[in-house]
């Protein structure tokens, strides 16, 4: 079973789920694309799965189920339009742990996207889980 | 005729949603089908990440819980 197959909520012989699923905005900007790869990083190294900011802006009726079943609710947004945050509102989610690219020290449309940028948005994401 | 699938590979909480989802039908007076659908792939189509969920006519209705019975009953109402 691989990092994104459906957790049981009954932990059935499974291994335990994920402690939030994580948006990303996946803006055009280069700070979109920091804070899609730091998603992206997120989901690879299993500290939380992705899921898809898309499918709540559409309304998929599946994701949106998954996103109420979930332990936690991380957004990541590459600049102050907070697009993946008020997406995620507006589809009626509230108590959104909430990350924004530029502020943390990264200026839209001038940084080159690289792994210590993705790093350190990933890191400030996780983060957000321990903090009140 | 309403179509009831339950999502969940197949453990406690999976079956018990399936039973009480099949109350809620018959309480309701409704002509329905369930299906179990247990393939990690169908549903993942479904874009569920949680287990087990309720889908009626297509439409996810709630995930990584079982309902109430009430509650079920107004969710295929």
């Amino acid at each position: 079973m691989n990092a994104n197959s459906p957790k049981c909520s009954c932990s059935c012989n499974e291994e335990s789920g994920p402690p939030a699923l994580v948006y990303s905005c996946s803006g055009a900007a280069d700070t979109g694309e920091i804070a899609d790869r730091a998603a992206r990083l997120i989901k690879a190294e299993d500290k939380a799965w992705m899921s898809c900011l898309a499918g709540i802006g559409a309304r998929a009726s599946g994701l949106l189920a998954s996103a109420a079943a979930a332990p936690d609710l991380i957004a990541i947004d590459g600049c102050p339009q907070d697009c993946a945050k008020k997406t995620l509102e507006l589809a009626g989610f509230a108590n959104i742990r909430h990350v924004r690219v530029t502020d943390l020290g990264y200026m839209k449309g001038k940084t080159p996207v690289s792994e210590g940028a993705v790093r350190k948005v990933a890191d400030a994401a996780m983060a957000t889980l321990i903090k009140n | 005729m309403k179509k009831i699938q339950i999502l969940g590979t197949g453990c406690a909480k999976c079956q018990k949603l399936a039973a009480v989802a099949d109350d809620a039908a018959k309480a309701l007076g409704l002509t329905y089908e369930i299906e179990k659908v247990t393939e990690i792939e169908r549903i993942m189509g479904f874009g569920v990440m949680f287990t087990p969920a309720l889908v009626v006519d297509g439409v996810v209705k709630v995930a990584g819980k079982v309902p109430s019975l009430e509650d079920t009953k107004k969710l295929l109402a």
